[in-house]
């Protein structure tokens, strides 16, 4: 388990990192916290000509209101979202859903803009950018665009990012008071993949829910928005029959794969479970 | 143009120099850039507390704090530490700072194979370092990828519960 | 309940006291010293090509561009390992019929197990060996894959060793008492179909080799990462024809092993030659990924069972067929058959009933081979059992430990032979029931069930009993022709200094070894602990012995030393009655003091005794020669195991919506006899638990169809991790062995055995108010919730 010889480069700014990756010829990888990209580079199923570490990007680092939205610079650190009083404040369901992002060590070196152009479909975080209406701020040879977290993932693995490109961070719109967030996973063990896991952020008007975002992670090949189980929701407060109908409502949004341990009727009997216990707490003004 | 010297693409296989402060002492080194920290540690400098044991982080065995954080050695490559400060369970050893650590664990036999043990002691140490009076479900939480096959953790738990309220007992965290 | 006092028992004794381990120190400041992290001068590392079919023939293999890569220095195939390795066969005298083809460190024109090593590669890095893996290419034709046990006993279907009538390696029965007369006039029978998935070891240091042949001295020294040096210095020496005596094995620290590193493998096999072609150091460390494909696999069981019981609810019979799944190859020296005669001499062991039938078929499949890993066989027996004798409670109306304490062999009525044929020397279930009754707050326990059933939670409890072999004598691998000792040998000397050293062949994995045979010697002597040094793990310097295995290690090994302490103690006393004009009777030592017998005064410190005798021999009387080492050997006589029992329980809630079970507490009462270090024997059984606890709800071995293991990484195949273990309550009943001076039996599996049987029984208990019920392990959220039929 050693990678293949590669060569390294740490870029000190933006402009260092894209131009490296050009001239590679675009066989390179950028590298931040590198806890997904290191075991994949040493099982030698990726072998860039060149690693580009991005870590000592100053441009790169650092969580500020921004307007309406929270940016979350790219190289913010799994436990900084634990951390940082701005978290907590203004995008508490990324606050909510950290500590179960792997384990403490993991977390301390990942980042939150890796994780997102990992996009691993049974990730927490890229999974909780779509239940945020979030969008994510990408760099590349041709300039600087933002793109809404629902376009940004494509496919198992793909994103909206071009090659040569990368994200510089995740702009999150900030948390109202008149909205609830709830998170929760079913992991069989504490920081394993969960076998189905959801976040949702809601803004209601006393108990109706004036609109919701629901999004599922490990369900699929990308991360997944139920904007049926959505709709079922919306413009109705969280009773037993509303909550039973969002559930009924899983089985248009959800279409799991074929899995060797859990099979698809069971992650859809599981997300059922997992969105009604959430929504109930929903419901109770968790 | 800007810092990108691009004979470097020529030269995968070529040594590079990296810099860094292992347990407080400033070490220079020359490492491949496939050089795994872990491997790094254990073959270049002959740190061989730190140890492999799946080499994709996911049983806590090659721990070690980088810049005052517990990290896992096989997950970053050596060329990304340059610069940066490592501790090890040698360094953690000769500084003192886990003697309490140590003895509990050897006190109550919380190891036996002792191939986990630095990996557990490392991630202690930030927990007690972090968190003042954990409870027993914080400590399993806090060791949840540290993986031991021979003591069934309860030991474990027990010595770091039985330092952090040693710790209070005799005026706070140190 | 304590062991009644014996002459152990002495003034500062340390048998009985829990002294933490003198050895763990230098591991918890990191300075173990592992075989992964020994570095020689000139040492090259191996890779291996490995085999991605799980069946097929070689046609051709080109390493051209690898040979040719700079810094490696050997590419080896099976042909180029087979001119100087002689094939070996897994097969064992006493498993009558038993057949296992001949094997070679690498193959020669046939992979039989998706992962097997092909091609080795030696290089001056491994990542320049692995550089070089990628380099060779291999020509392979698919043979017909035998995957899983039904299609491997398919009349008429595809060979695994080509010649061969089936895939059968082995068959066994065994048939006492009438058992179809019982069970036709059984007023109650119950019967059930078990599955136990494979599961393996998963060591937290992957397997070690370092393997150094200096052709100038023609003398071979291997640094392994194994529980046996002894059995391997003899294995490399007859199969690489080197003399025994230029063979030295060297077993330091060792990153775990639970039976997983006593077995040959292909690749250490390999490593031996390649050092032997090279003239160099070569090291080889399996990484992770090469762990799960190339390390031995346990379980594999399918087991068909039932119970005949009267009207009042006493066993009458059982009827037993287990079906289990080895790979393709009998593993060696020790075969992979030992697992399924322990199954189905196992079953039933702690019950009281005389009819009782087995058959036992061993298959072979394309896949890594099974063969030891900690509690051979016991988890499947105890499951088996234990939960027909629930199912059987339930039939008859009785609380589990109502129906337990009816048919558990009484304390008083032993020695007792199984119906399989063990014969057990005293045993105390009765006692162990009653007191885990206690310990658990049993009555508490179910009314709490009853009470938060109301309110839609559904806890479960679960009770074991289970029976353990330890201690075995050579009817367990030598008459079978197997050259593994049952015997230990241990050379004892007073130093100059007045200290003792102590050389022994039981070897420490970390469960303790070297701190229980200092306690012994310590105690034996009369000397401090601290003043005692114990070797361990050296061929050229510790005596020939077993090891340690099977639960060996303090019953043998610890006597081993006992003796030998005591013939060390004579021999001193000796020379201080000629010094001090007594008789060696009316002197005894005490903390490092030879006293007077009677009145404990001292008359003179041992180290005067080592000075005298070592510098000052011309004092002493003419023709007096000290002896201040001696050697002993020890082998088992009397009972061929020494039985242990004991009986585990746990509570458990079931999430029924989501099939997720939480452990909230783990239960043991255990009687291993004497027990000389509490804590390490406590620690033992936590570790154990917690390794069944990790079969019973996570481990398992997933195969594809055709014969690939679709999760051989440590973030698929799911290990028992903190959060998820529970705390473990425990407590000892000790009923010595009568067959040694020591009275100690073995203590390590004794927890693996019946935790995967406790939460089996808990979980079932848990979904009795659904008509579900499960009968395989791991217990999965997927199976809870098919049993429940939620999806």
């Amino acid at each position: 388990m050693k990678a293949r010889a590669f060569s390294y480069f740490r870029a000190a700014t933006i402009d260092q990192a894209l131009h490296a990756h050009a001239r590679a010829g675009d066989d390179a990888r950028f590298i931040a916290g590198g806890q997904s990209l290191v075991p994949a580079l040493s099982l030698r199923l990726q072998a860039p000509r060149l690693l580009i570490d991005i870590t000592h990007i100053a441009e790169l680092r650092g969580v500020r209101r921004e307007g309406a939205f929270l940016r979350i610079g790219a190289l913010t650190r799994h436990c900084e979202m634990l951390s940082e009083p701005l978290i907590a404040e203004f995008a508490p369901l990324l606050r909510a859903a950290a500590p179960f992002v792997a384990h403490p060590a993991i977390r301390n070196r990942g980042t939150f803009g890796g994780s997102v152009a990992h996009a691993d479909p049974a990730s927490e975080f890229p999974a909780m950018t779509l239940a945020l209406g979030a969008e994510i701020e990408i760099v590349g040879p041709s300039g600087s665009r933002r793109v809404k977290a629902d376009d940004f993932f494509v496919d198992l693995f793909e994103t909206a990012l071009q090659p040569g490109e990368l994200i510089t961070a995740v702009f999150v719109p900030l948390f109202k008071a008149d909205q609830r967030f709830a998170f929760d996973e079913l992991a069989r063990r504490r920081g394993d993949y969960a076998l189905v896991g959801c976040g949702m952020l809601a803004t209601c008007t006393g108990d109706r829910i004036d609109d919701i975002r629901i999004s599922f992670f490990s369900v699929g090949n990308t991360p997944t928005r139920v904007k049926g189980t959505e709709a079922a929701l919306i413009g109705s407060s969280l009773g037993a029959e509303r909550i039973a109908a969002a559930q009924a409502a899983l089985e248009g949004d959800l279409a799991p794969p074929e899995g060797d341990e859990v099979p698809p009727a069971m992650r859809l009997h599981l997300a059922r479970v997992l969105l009604g216990r959430m929504l109930g707490r929903l419901g109770a003004g968790a | 143009m800007i810092g990108f010297d691009e004979s470097l693409l020529d030269d995968a296989d070529e040594t590079v120099r990296v810099r860094f402060t292992i347990n407080g002492r400033k070490v220079a080194c020359e490492v491949a850039p496939r050089e795994t920290l872990v491997d790094c540690l254990r073959n270049v400098l002959e740190l061989t507390g730190t140890h492999a044991g799946c080499e994709m982080g996911a049983c806590g065995a090659c721990l070690v704090q980088l810049d005052g954080r517990a990290v896992h050695a096989c997950l970053m490559f050596t060329v990304q530490a340059d610069g940066a400060r490592i501790d090890t369970i040698e360094g953690l050893t000769e500084s003192g700072v886990i003697a309490d650590l140590q003895a509990e664990f050897h006190r109550r036999n919380a190891l036996q194979c002792g191939f986990c043990t630095p990996g557990m002691l490392v991630n202690a140490h930030e927990l007690l370092s972090q968190v003042t009076r954990p409870s027993r479900e914080d400590i399993r939480d806090a060791l949840s990828g540290n993986y031991c096959r021979c003591t069934g953790y309860e030991a474990i738990v027990d010595a770091i519960d039985a330092v952090a309220k040693a710790r209070i007992e005799s005026g706070g965290p140190t | 309940m304590s062991a009644p006092l014996t002459s152990l028992d002495r003034p500062n004794s340390y048998i009985g006291r829990s002294v933490p381990r003198p050895n763990a120190k230098r591991l918890l400041a990191g300075r173990g010293r592992y075989v992964s992290d020994l570095r020689l001068p000139r040492m090259l590392y191996a890779a291996f090509v490995r085999s991605p079919h799980s069946h097929a023939k070689i046609i051709s293999i080109d390493a051209g561009r690898a040979s040719a890569l700079e810094g490696v220095h050997l590419v080896a195939t099976g042909a180029d390992l087979a001119k100087i390795c002689t094939p070996w066969t897994g097969t064992l005298d006493h498993f009558k019929g038993m057949t296992s083809a001949p094997q070679l460190p690498l193959p020669l024109d046939r992979v039989v197990w998706a992962g097997q090593a092909v091609v080795a590669v030696v290089a001056e890095s491994r990542a320049i060996a692995e550089d070089a893996l990628e380099l060779i290419e291999i020509d392979y034709e698919d043979l017909p894959i035998v995957a899983d046990i039904d299609s491997a006993r398919e009349a008429g279907g595809p060979l695994i060793n080509p010649g061969s009538a089936n895939n059968v390696c082995f068959r066994s029965q065994l048939d006492n008492g009438s058992v179809d007369d019982a069970f036709a006039h059984a007023a109650h029978v119950v019967e059930e179909e078990f599955c136990f998935g494979r599961h393996t070891a998963v060591t937290l240091e992957p397997r070690a080799i370092i393997a150094d042949y200096d052709p100038a001295a023609g003398a071979l020294t291997v640094h392994h990462a194994t529980q046996t040096p002894y059995q391997f210095q003899d294995l490399y020496s007859r199969h690489y024809g080197l003399p025994e005596a230029r063979v030295r094995v060297i077993a330091t620290d060792i990153g775990g092993s639970f039976g997983m590193k006593l077995h040959v493998y292909h690749e250490d096999m390999a490593v031996v030659g390649l050092s032997i072609l090279l003239g160099r150091p070569v090291k080889y460390v399996a990484d992770r990924i090469e762990s799960f494909v190339s390390d031995i696999q346990a379980r594999d069981h399918r087991v068909r069972a039932r119970m005949a019981l009267d009207g009042k609810g006493e066993i009458q019979a059982m009827d037993v067929l287990d079906l289990t799944g080895i790979g393709a190859f009998s593993s060696y020296p020790r075969t992979s058959v030992v697992e399924g005669n322990q199954v189905i001499r196992l079953i039933g062991a702690p019950y009281r009933f005389k009819n009782y039938r087995a058959t036992l078929e061993v298959i072979f499949q394309n896949k890594v081979q099974t063969s030891q890993y900690r509690a051979v066989g016991h988890p499947i027996a105890c499951a088996v059992t234990e939960r027909l004798v629930d199912m059987a409670a339930v039939k008859v109306g009785l609380d589990p430990f109502a129906i337990r304490a009816q048919n558990l062999i009484a304390d008083d009525a032993y020695p007792q032979t199984s119906p399989t044929g063990y014969r057990f020397e005293a045993l105390s279930h009765q006692a162990c029931l009653k007191r885990l009754h206690e310990m658990m707050d049993y009555d508490a326990l179910r009314s709490e069930q009853a009470e938060l059933r109301k309110g839609g939670v559904y806890r479960g409890i679960g009770i074991a009993a289970f029976v353990e072999i330890t201690n075995p004598s050579p009817a367990f691998y030598g008459v079978g022709g197997a050259r593994i000792s049952s015997q230990d040998g241990a050379i004892v000397s007073l130093t100059p200094s007045g200290e003792v050293r102590c050389l022994i062949s039981v070897t420490e994995q970390g469960q303790g070894t070297e701190a229980i045979i200092s306690q012994i010697v310590a105690d034996q002597l009369g000397v401090a602990q601290e003043h005692v040094k114990v070797i361990t793990g050296d061929t050229e310097v510790t005596p020939h012995g077993g090891a340690t295995w099977a639960c060996r290690g303090a019953g043998i090994g610890g006597e081993t030393a006992l003796q030998a302490t005591r013939a060390l103690r004579r021999n001193i006393l000796e020379i201080a009655a000629l010094i001090l004009q007594e008789q060696p009777s009316a002197l005894d030592i005490i903390d490092g003091e030879v006293v007077d017998a009677g009145t404990r005064n001292q008359r003179m410190p041992v180290s005067e005794i080592a000075r005298i005798a070592y510098f000052r021999s011309d004092t002493l009387p003419p023709g007096t020669q000290a002896q201040l080492t001696v050697s002993q050997h020890f082998a088992p006589q009397g009972y061929p195991f020494a039985f242990t029992n004991g009986i585990q329980g746990c509570s458990l809630e079931v999430d029924v919506e989501t099939g997720f079970i939480k452990m909230l507490k783990h239960f043991i009462v255990e009687d291993c006899g004497r027990v000389i270090n509490p804590m390490l024997v406590d620690e033992q059984l936590r570790g154990g638990i917690v390794q069944g606890l990790g079969a019973a709800l996570f481990e398992e071995c997933r195969y594809s169809e055709t014969g690939q293991l679709v999760n051989g990484s440590l973030a698929d195949y799911l290990v028992p991790m903190p959060m998820e273990m529970p705390d473990i309550v425990i407590a000892h009943i000790e009923t010595p062995t009568a067959d040694t001076e020591l009275g100690a039996k073995g203590c390590g599996e004794a927890g693996t055995a019946a935790a995967s049987a406790c939460v089996l029984n808990a979980v079932n208990d848990a979904l009795t108010p659904f008509d579900a019920t499960i009968n395989s392990i791991p217990i999965t959220p997927s199976k809870v919730l098919k049993a429940l039929k939620r999806f």
